[in-house]
Protein backbone atom coordinates (compact mmCIF):
# COMPACT_ATOMS: atom_id res chain seq x y z
CA UNK A 1 0.00 0.00 0.00
CA UNK A 2 2.81 2.82 0.73
CA UNK A 3 4.66 1.72 -2.26
CA UNK A 4 1.58 1.77 -4.24
CA UNK A 5 1.34 5.35 -2.57
CA UNK A 6 5.06 6.18 -3.34
CA UNK A 7 4.67 5.58 -6.76
CA UNK A 8 1.55 6.96 -7.37
CA UNK A 9 2.37 10.26 -5.61
CA UNK A 10 3.13 12.72 -8.34
CA UNK A 11 -0.22 11.58 -10.18
CA UNK A 12 -2.09 12.44 -6.52
CA UNK A 13 -0.10 15.65 -6.12
CA UNK A 14 -1.28 16.75 -9.71
CA UNK A 15 -5.12 15.66 -9.05
CA UNK A 16 -4.80 17.28 -5.85
CA UNK A 17 -3.93 20.63 -7.79
CA UNK A 18 -6.64 19.96 -10.12
CA UNK A 19 -9.21 20.03 -6.96
CA UNK A 20 -7.93 23.32 -5.96
CA UNK A 21 -7.80 24.86 -9.57
CA UNK A 22 -11.51 23.68 -9.97
CA UNK A 23 -12.32 25.38 -6.61
CA UNK A 24 -10.45 28.66 -8.30
CA UNK A 25 -11.85 28.39 -11.65
CA UNK A 26 -14.57 26.17 -12.35
CA UNK A 27 -14.32 26.51 -16.14
CA UNK A 28 -10.68 26.01 -16.36
CA UNK A 29 -10.48 23.41 -13.86
CA UNK A 30 -13.44 21.22 -15.91
CA UNK A 31 -11.50 22.20 -19.24
CA UNK A 32 -8.47 20.87 -16.96
CA UNK A 33 -10.28 17.59 -16.13
CA UNK A 34 -11.56 16.88 -19.32
CA UNK A 35 -8.34 17.25 -21.62
CA UNK A 36 -6.80 14.91 -18.98
CA UNK A 37 -9.26 12.47 -19.25
CA UNK A 38 -9.62 12.30 -22.66
CA UNK A 39 -5.74 12.19 -23.28
CA UNK A 40 -5.29 8.97 -20.90
CA UNK A 41 -7.90 7.65 -22.71
CA UNK A 42 -6.54 8.11 -25.73
CA UNK A 43 -3.62 6.83 -24.58
CA UNK A 44 -4.79 4.08 -23.18
CA UNK A 45 -6.51 2.57 -26.32
CA UNK A 46 -2.82 2.94 -28.45
CA UNK A 47 -0.65 1.77 -25.46
CA UNK A 48 -1.81 -2.40 -25.05
CA UNK A 49 -1.11 -3.35 -28.34
CA UNK A 50 2.38 -1.55 -28.09
CA UNK A 51 3.25 -3.51 -25.38
CA UNK A 52 1.93 -6.55 -26.43
CA UNK A 53 4.05 -6.29 -29.65
CA UNK A 54 7.21 -5.24 -27.44
CA UNK A 55 6.83 -8.51 -25.24
CA UNK A 56 6.78 -10.25 -28.64
CA UNK A 57 9.61 -8.82 -30.09
CA UNK A 58 11.29 -9.37 -26.74
CA UNK A 59 11.34 -12.88 -26.68
CA UNK A 60 11.53 -13.62 -30.28
CA UNK A 61 13.88 -11.71 -31.53
CA UNK A 62 17.18 -13.19 -31.28
CA UNK A 63 19.82 -10.85 -29.90
CA UNK A 64 22.38 -12.24 -32.68
CA UNK A 65 20.66 -10.73 -35.38
CA UNK A 66 19.65 -7.55 -33.33
CA UNK A 67 23.09 -7.35 -33.20
CA UNK A 68 24.21 -7.53 -36.35
CA UNK A 69 21.78 -5.19 -37.83
CA UNK A 70 21.81 -2.49 -35.20
CA UNK A 71 24.92 -3.69 -33.00
CA UNK A 72 28.10 -2.08 -32.96
CA UNK A 73 29.24 -3.29 -36.41
CA UNK A 74 26.21 -2.65 -38.23
CA UNK A 75 27.73 0.82 -39.48
CA UNK A 76 25.69 2.77 -42.35
CA UNK A 77 23.12 -0.30 -42.47
CA UNK A 78 22.46 0.28 -38.38
CA UNK A 79 22.07 3.68 -38.55
CA UNK A 80 19.49 3.61 -41.77
CA UNK A 81 17.53 0.62 -39.83
CA UNK A 82 17.13 2.90 -36.92
CA UNK A 83 15.98 6.26 -38.84
CA UNK A 84 13.45 3.55 -40.29
CA UNK A 85 11.84 2.28 -37.33
CA UNK A 86 11.94 5.52 -35.62
CA UNK A 87 10.33 7.46 -38.57
CA UNK A 88 7.69 4.87 -39.56
CA UNK A 89 6.18 5.19 -35.02
CA UNK A 90 3.90 6.58 -34.53
CA UNK A 91 2.77 8.28 -30.83
CA UNK A 92 4.50 10.41 -28.60
CA UNK A 93 8.39 10.35 -27.36
CA UNK A 94 7.78 8.14 -24.23
CA UNK A 95 6.56 5.41 -25.95
CA UNK A 96 9.92 5.09 -27.92
CA UNK A 97 11.58 5.00 -24.07
CA UNK A 98 10.67 1.21 -23.02
CA UNK A 99 11.01 -0.11 -27.11
CA UNK A 100 14.64 1.70 -26.64
CA UNK A 101 15.19 -0.59 -23.56
CA UNK A 102 14.55 -3.57 -25.69
CA UNK A 103 16.66 -2.27 -28.56
CA UNK A 104 19.43 -1.98 -25.76
CA UNK A 105 18.50 -5.41 -24.11
CA UNK A 106 19.04 -7.06 -27.20
CA UNK A 107 22.93 -5.16 -28.16
CA UNK A 108 21.91 -2.33 -30.50
CA UNK A 109 24.94 0.30 -30.87
CA UNK A 110 24.22 3.24 -28.46
CA UNK A 111 24.60 5.22 -31.23
CA UNK A 112 22.28 4.02 -32.98
CA UNK A 113 19.68 4.24 -30.34
CA UNK A 114 19.72 8.11 -29.62
CA UNK A 115 19.22 8.11 -33.61
CA UNK A 116 16.01 5.81 -32.97
CA UNK A 117 15.08 8.00 -30.08
CA UNK A 118 15.54 11.19 -32.10
CA UNK A 119 14.03 9.94 -35.02
CA UNK A 120 10.88 8.73 -33.49
CA UNK A 121 11.03 12.29 -31.84
CA UNK A 122 10.84 14.69 -34.82
CA UNK A 123 11.49 12.66 -38.41
CA UNK A 124 8.04 11.04 -38.08
CA UNK A 125 6.84 10.05 -41.74
CA UNK A 126 2.80 10.76 -40.78
CA UNK A 127 4.09 13.96 -38.93
CA UNK A 128 5.75 15.64 -41.67
CA UNK A 129 2.41 14.44 -44.17
CA UNK A 130 0.95 16.27 -41.50
CA UNK A 131 3.55 19.10 -41.50
CA UNK A 132 3.53 19.69 -45.20
CA UNK A 133 -0.55 20.16 -45.37
CA UNK A 134 -0.24 22.53 -42.31
CA UNK A 135 2.91 24.69 -42.65
CA UNK A 136 4.02 23.91 -46.51
CA UNK A 137 6.52 21.51 -47.77
CA UNK A 138 9.43 24.47 -47.92
CA UNK A 139 9.32 25.01 -44.32
CA UNK A 140 8.80 21.32 -43.56
CA UNK A 141 11.62 20.17 -45.97
CA UNK A 142 14.33 22.28 -44.35
CA UNK A 143 13.09 21.02 -41.15
CA UNK A 144 13.11 17.62 -41.97
CA UNK A 145 16.91 17.82 -43.93
CA UNK A 146 18.23 19.41 -41.15
CA UNK A 147 16.58 17.30 -38.02
CA UNK A 148 18.03 14.25 -39.80
CA UNK A 149 21.38 15.89 -40.16
CA UNK A 150 20.88 17.04 -36.37
CA UNK A 151 19.35 13.41 -35.26
CA UNK A 152 22.31 11.77 -36.49
CA UNK A 153 25.06 14.74 -34.82
CA UNK A 154 23.32 14.49 -31.08
CA UNK A 155 23.47 10.95 -30.96
CA UNK A 156 27.34 10.86 -31.83
CA UNK A 157 27.90 14.06 -29.49
CA UNK A 158 25.93 12.02 -26.57
CA UNK A 159 28.64 8.91 -27.45
CA UNK A 160 31.27 10.88 -27.62
CA UNK A 161 30.47 12.35 -24.05
CA UNK A 162 29.43 8.98 -22.21
CA UNK A 163 32.16 6.94 -21.05
CA UNK A 164 32.61 3.23 -21.57
CA UNK A 165 31.49 2.21 -17.88
CA UNK A 166 28.51 4.69 -18.23
CA UNK A 167 27.46 3.11 -21.40
CA UNK A 168 28.20 -0.39 -19.79
CA UNK A 169 26.07 0.48 -16.57
CA UNK A 170 23.33 1.28 -18.98
CA UNK A 171 23.35 -2.15 -20.80
CA UNK A 172 23.24 -3.94 -17.92
CA UNK A 173 20.59 -1.66 -16.57
CA UNK A 174 18.60 -2.54 -18.99
CA UNK A 175 18.98 -6.33 -19.02
CA UNK A 176 16.94 -5.97 -15.60
CA UNK A 177 14.22 -4.30 -16.73
CA UNK B 1 -7.71 3.77 -38.29
CA UNK B 2 -4.35 3.68 -36.49
CA UNK B 3 -5.63 1.87 -33.43
CA UNK B 4 -7.47 -0.75 -35.19
CA UNK B 5 -4.35 -1.51 -37.31
CA UNK B 6 -1.75 -2.31 -34.22
CA UNK B 7 -4.51 -4.31 -32.25
CA UNK B 8 -4.83 -6.06 -35.34
CA UNK B 9 -1.27 -6.51 -35.75
CA UNK B 10 -0.85 -7.44 -31.99
CA UNK B 11 -3.36 -9.94 -32.26
CA UNK B 12 -1.94 -12.04 -35.48
CA UNK B 13 1.70 -11.96 -33.62
CA UNK B 14 0.00 -13.22 -30.57
CA UNK B 15 -1.75 -15.98 -32.76
CA UNK B 16 1.24 -16.99 -34.49
CA UNK B 17 3.49 -16.89 -31.29
CA UNK B 18 1.14 -19.31 -29.73
CA UNK B 19 0.64 -21.27 -32.21
CA UNK B 20 4.48 -21.91 -32.78
CA UNK B 21 4.97 -21.79 -28.57
CA UNK B 22 2.82 -21.88 -26.11
CA UNK B 23 5.79 -20.99 -22.90
CA UNK B 24 7.26 -18.07 -24.89
CA UNK B 25 3.91 -16.16 -25.68
CA UNK B 26 2.93 -16.15 -21.62
CA UNK B 27 6.45 -14.65 -20.78
CA UNK B 28 5.95 -12.34 -23.93
CA UNK B 29 2.47 -11.34 -22.05
CA UNK B 30 3.59 -10.81 -18.94
CA UNK B 31 6.72 -8.69 -20.06
CA UNK B 32 4.22 -6.91 -21.42
CA UNK B 33 2.20 -6.69 -18.31
CA UNK B 34 5.76 -5.55 -16.27
CA UNK B 35 6.71 -2.64 -18.56
CA UNK B 36 3.31 -1.21 -18.82
CA UNK B 37 2.88 -1.44 -15.02
CA UNK B 38 6.06 0.21 -14.55
CA UNK B 39 5.31 2.97 -16.40
CA UNK B 40 1.63 4.18 -15.41
CA UNK B 41 2.31 6.30 -12.33
CA UNK B 42 4.83 8.75 -14.74
CA UNK B 43 2.66 8.14 -17.56
CA UNK B 44 -0.66 9.18 -15.80
CA UNK B 45 1.20 12.04 -13.90
CA UNK B 46 2.21 13.43 -17.46
CA UNK B 47 -1.03 13.33 -18.70
CA UNK B 48 -2.71 14.84 -15.95
CA UNK B 49 0.02 17.58 -15.93
CA UNK B 50 -0.43 18.21 -19.71
CA UNK B 51 -3.97 18.28 -19.10
CA UNK B 52 -3.58 21.25 -16.88
CA UNK B 53 -0.68 23.13 -18.63
CA UNK B 54 -3.38 23.06 -21.94
CA UNK B 55 -6.08 24.21 -19.79
CA UNK B 56 -4.10 27.17 -18.40
CA UNK B 57 -2.46 28.08 -21.43
CA UNK B 58 -5.42 27.91 -24.13
CA UNK B 59 -3.90 28.30 -28.16
CA UNK B 60 -4.82 32.50 -27.44
CA UNK B 61 -2.90 32.69 -24.73
CA UNK B 62 0.24 30.82 -26.97
CA UNK B 63 -0.93 32.70 -29.97
CA UNK B 64 -0.49 36.17 -28.00
CA UNK B 65 2.44 35.64 -26.56
CA UNK B 66 4.52 34.85 -29.60
CA UNK B 67 2.27 37.36 -32.33
CA UNK B 68 3.16 40.25 -30.75
CA UNK B 69 6.60 39.75 -29.68
CA UNK B 70 9.09 38.80 -32.65
CA UNK B 71 12.89 38.87 -32.56
CA UNK B 72 15.10 36.83 -29.87
CA UNK B 73 12.63 37.33 -27.25
CA UNK B 74 9.81 35.53 -29.22
CA UNK B 75 12.56 32.79 -30.05
CA UNK B 76 13.38 32.45 -26.44
CA UNK B 77 9.91 31.98 -25.54
CA UNK B 78 8.84 30.08 -28.55
CA UNK B 79 11.45 27.47 -27.29
CA UNK B 80 10.58 27.75 -23.68
CA UNK B 81 6.85 26.71 -24.63
CA UNK B 82 7.63 24.04 -26.77
CA UNK B 83 10.31 22.69 -24.73
CA UNK B 84 7.85 22.38 -21.47
CA UNK B 85 4.50 21.55 -23.32
CA UNK B 86 3.70 18.48 -24.70
CA UNK B 87 0.90 18.97 -27.46
CA UNK B 88 0.58 16.15 -30.13
CA UNK B 89 1.34 17.19 -33.73
CA UNK B 90 -2.21 17.09 -34.92
CA UNK B 91 -2.57 19.67 -32.67
CA UNK B 92 0.38 21.82 -32.32
CA UNK B 93 0.82 22.31 -36.23
CA UNK B 94 -2.52 23.65 -36.94
CA UNK B 95 -1.56 26.20 -34.04
CA UNK B 96 1.01 26.78 -35.72
CA UNK B 97 -0.12 27.56 -39.04
CA UNK B 98 -2.56 29.81 -37.04
CA UNK B 99 0.16 31.54 -35.56
CA UNK B 100 2.17 32.16 -38.76
CA UNK B 101 -0.90 34.01 -40.02
CA UNK B 102 -1.43 36.03 -37.03
CA UNK B 103 1.93 37.40 -38.01
CA UNK B 104 4.40 35.29 -36.08
CA UNK B 105 7.65 34.99 -37.61
CA UNK B 106 9.04 31.62 -39.28
CA UNK B 107 11.58 31.47 -37.43
CA UNK B 108 9.45 31.34 -34.16
CA UNK B 109 7.50 28.96 -35.16
CA UNK B 110 10.25 26.44 -36.32
CA UNK B 111 12.00 26.21 -32.43
CA UNK B 112 8.35 26.17 -31.33
CA UNK B 113 7.71 23.04 -33.34
CA UNK B 114 11.42 21.49 -32.97
CA UNK B 115 11.60 21.67 -29.47
CA UNK B 116 7.87 20.62 -29.16
CA UNK B 117 9.29 17.28 -30.57
CA UNK B 118 12.45 17.22 -29.47
CA UNK B 119 12.40 18.18 -26.04
CA UNK B 120 10.63 17.18 -23.47
CA UNK B 121 10.81 18.54 -19.87
CA UNK B 122 7.32 16.99 -18.55
CA UNK B 123 8.48 13.59 -20.10
CA UNK B 124 12.09 13.98 -18.72
CA UNK B 125 11.33 12.02 -15.63
CA UNK B 126 10.51 8.97 -17.43
CA UNK B 127 13.63 9.69 -20.01
CA UNK B 128 15.64 9.56 -16.92
CA UNK B 129 14.18 6.25 -15.57
CA UNK B 130 15.27 4.69 -18.70
CA UNK B 131 18.51 6.46 -19.68
CA UNK B 132 19.56 7.62 -16.45
CA UNK B 133 20.28 11.50 -15.24
CA UNK B 134 23.31 12.15 -17.72
CA UNK B 135 22.15 11.11 -21.04
CA UNK B 136 18.50 12.50 -21.06
CA UNK B 137 19.88 15.83 -19.88
CA UNK B 138 22.54 15.91 -22.69
CA UNK B 139 19.90 14.89 -25.01
CA UNK B 140 17.29 17.58 -24.72
CA UNK B 141 20.17 19.92 -24.03
CA UNK B 142 21.46 19.43 -27.53
CA UNK B 143 18.36 19.01 -29.00
CA UNK B 144 16.96 21.88 -27.35
CA UNK B 145 20.41 24.20 -28.82
CA UNK B 146 19.77 22.35 -32.06
CA UNK B 147 16.15 23.78 -32.80
CA UNK B 148 17.78 27.66 -32.35
CA UNK B 149 20.03 26.34 -35.99
CA UNK B 150 16.88 25.15 -37.27
CA UNK B 151 15.38 28.70 -36.29
CA UNK B 152 18.06 30.57 -38.02
CA UNK B 153 18.67 28.79 -41.37
CA UNK B 154 14.64 28.36 -41.72
CA UNK B 155 14.37 32.74 -40.85
CA UNK B 156 16.80 33.38 -43.16
CA UNK B 157 16.09 30.90 -45.87
CA UNK B 158 11.80 31.90 -45.38
CA UNK B 159 12.59 34.91 -43.55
Amino acid sequence: MKIIFKRYLGFIIILGLNIILLIINRKIGLRSISISGSNILEMAKILPPIFVLLGLMDVWTPRETMEKIMGEKSGLIGILIAFFLGSLAAGPLYAAFPIAIILIKKGAKFSNILIFIGAWSTTKVPMFLFETASLGWRFSVIRLIMSIFGVITIGYMIELFISKKEKENLYNKARLM
Amino acid sequence: MYNYALYLLAIIFLMVSYKKDKKKTKMALKKAWKSFENIIPQFLTILAFLGMVLALLNPEVISHLLGQKAGWQGLIIASIIGSITLIPGFIAFPVAAILLKNGAGFAQIAVFVSTLMMVGIVTLPLEIKCFGKKISTMRNTFAYLFSFIVALVIGVVLG
